[in-house]
């Protein structure tokens, strides 16, 4: 039976970390996704977890010993936000290449500067380069059911990658919702026992992990990471489907709302989808064809699928909490819009940037959009393609 | 490297490599800018050098240094470093003149 519970999203990070039981977790503490990691700090101490938690003096550091512990054999979890993932760089880019399957939380923070603490998407768009999944989650369910479908994601023999689980720092960190627990067991029987591919812990076979790989081999291990990464899609929707069986709450690649006769969509990840939603059924009662996509895979990016589940539309606006500065677009809107250029009538497609460093997106906001988006279905003229939609001049 | 480079398909993923031992097979010597030379006669066989060298590059047998293992030497110069200052048995000289009086064997021995 699932038992209900009022938790903030770190907190429901904690508790699916508690379930998973991780054997290594190295951490360091950064706002907002601090508490996530207090949290299960109290659970190792009181003994209910058997992980060996390391605490380390820096992100750089935590990401490498997530990498080391992972490569020795074991289950490794960490977590962090912004300036945190921004210092664990590197080592991203190693435990991908590595083939290590850490799995992180990441409640989402805008990378200084200026400085600011709160929620946008630089700090894990910037590192949509790096070789780890990334799956982003609307709410604490989100977040927690994410986490604990990650593991086995990323374990599985045909992908073999890091995952990082998103969710909006502040917005969804620190807020309390209602959402619902899978019982312990049910949590273990559903990752499973965790194999390791090649343990360095197995003495009996020793072998060497990350060494020097130059001109005759580099390329063949890149290329092995893309077919992981395709691999990926089709795992994280076999565990997605398994994961509704036993929680009732299934898993795609990306939520449609209300898209099946929608002229006018607007795709988004994260929270703001909820906000958007919540437009989507205002302005159906006004009669509106208006329809959403929740983006849930950024990485591997769903392209095909995606296309096609916008193919119907006259009009896309794609928000992005995080700019790519002079690029066409936002992060979201570069890949939608190259997704959607392969359809045989493509939708006409816009991009707005919205909530950087926490600010508000309020459903008059998004409500402009779908206003612009009806111009743009009528005059078929998309300038601006990349703008502001929270700004003052 | 000689042998023959297989395709991604076949290798091991994340770059593991599954043998041990295996920098053996890498040929770090074409690195060295200077070489060792030893002088037998001078050499106490204190095994000093052998100890220091980051490569395990002394050549010994049976109590004796016999030379250095040029295919992986890689000219660090620690082990002319470390022989006792009274005995200096070992000499760095480029590498340039090294091949050029002494040639390209992988073990010498022989006379500054
Ligand atoms: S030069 Fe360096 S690598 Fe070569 S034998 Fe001496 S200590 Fe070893
Ligand atoms: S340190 Fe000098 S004396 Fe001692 S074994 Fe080496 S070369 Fe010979």
């Amino acid at each position: 039976m699932a038992k209900v519970v009022a938790y903030t999203g770190n907190m429901a990070a904690a508790e699916a970390m508690r379930q998973i039981d991780p054997e290594v977790c190295a951490a360091y503490p950064i706002t907002p996704s601090t508490e996530i990691m207090q949290i299960f700090a109290q659970f190792v101490a009181d003994g209910q977890v058997s992980t060996e938690l390391v605490p380390v003096e820096s992100e750089h550091s935590a990401m490498s010993a997530c990498v080391g512990a992972a490569a020795a054999g074991g289950r490794v979890m960490t977590a962090t936000s912004s300036q945190g993932l921004a210092l664990m760089w590197e080592i991203l880019y190693i435990a991908a290449s590595l083939r290590q399957p850490v799995v992180m939380a990441v409640a989402n923070r805008a990378l200084s500067g200026p400085l600011n603490i709160h929620g946008d998407h630089s700090d894990t768009m910037g590192a949509r380069d790096s070789g780890w999944i990334q799956l982003y989650s609307e709410n604490a369910q989100e977040a927690y059911d994410n986490l604990i479908q990650a593991v086995r994601i990323g374990e599985h023999p045909r992908v073999r990658l890091p995952v990082m689980v998103c969710y909006d720092g502040f917005i969804i960190s620190h807020s309390i919702e209602r959402m619902e627990l899978l019982e312990d067991e049910e949590v273990k029987g559903f990752i499973g026992e965790h194999h390791s591919l090649y343990p360095l812990l197995d003495v009996d076979n020793p072998m060497t992990h990350g060494p020097v790989d130059l001109q005759n081999y580099y390329t063949e291990h890149k290329r092995q990471q893309v077919e992981a990464m395709k691999h990926a899609g089709h795992v994280i929707l076999e565990v997605g489907a398994e994961y509704g069986r036993l929680a009732g709450r299934p898993y795609g690649l990306f939520e449609k709302y209300r898209l099946e006769d929608a002229e006018l969509g607007v795709a988004v990840l994260s929270s703001a989808a909820g906000t958007t939603k919540e437009v989507v059924d205002e302005l159906r009662l006004r009669g509106v064809k208006a329809g959403a996509l929740k983006l849930r895979v950024f990485r591997p990016f769903p392209a095909a699928e995606l296309a096609k589940a916008l193919s119907g539309l006259k009009a896309v606006a794609v928000l992005d909490r995080a700019d790519s500065f002079g690029a066409m677009g936002g992060p979201v809107f570069i890949e939608v819009r190259s997704a959607l250029l392969g359809l045989p009538k493509p939708p006409l497609c816009i991009n707005y940037i919205y909530g950087l460093g926490g600010r508000d997106l309020l459903m008059v906001d998004i409500e402009r959009v779908y206003d612009r988006l009806a111009e743009v279905a009528k005059t078929g003229k998309v300038e601006p393609l990349h703008d502001y939609l929270t700004v003052r001049t | 490297m000689s042998e023959e480079l297989k395709g991604w398909t076949e290798i091991p993923i994340g770059g593991v490599i599954l043998e041990a031992g295996s920098s053996h097979e890498y040929n770090t010597g074409g690195w060295r800018t200077f070489r060792p030379i030893l002088d037998r006669e001078k050499c106490t066989d204190c095994m000093i050098c052998w100890w220091y060298c980051p490569d395990t590059c002394i050549l010994v047998a049976e109590g004796k240094i016999l030379g250095f293992d040029l295919d992986h030497c890689k000219g660090c110069g620690i082990c002319a470093e470390v022989c006792p200052p009274k005995i200096t048995a070992i000499t760095m000289i480029e590498e340039t003149e090294a091949e050029h009086l002494y040639g390209m064997v992988g073990i010498y021995e022989g006379k500054k």
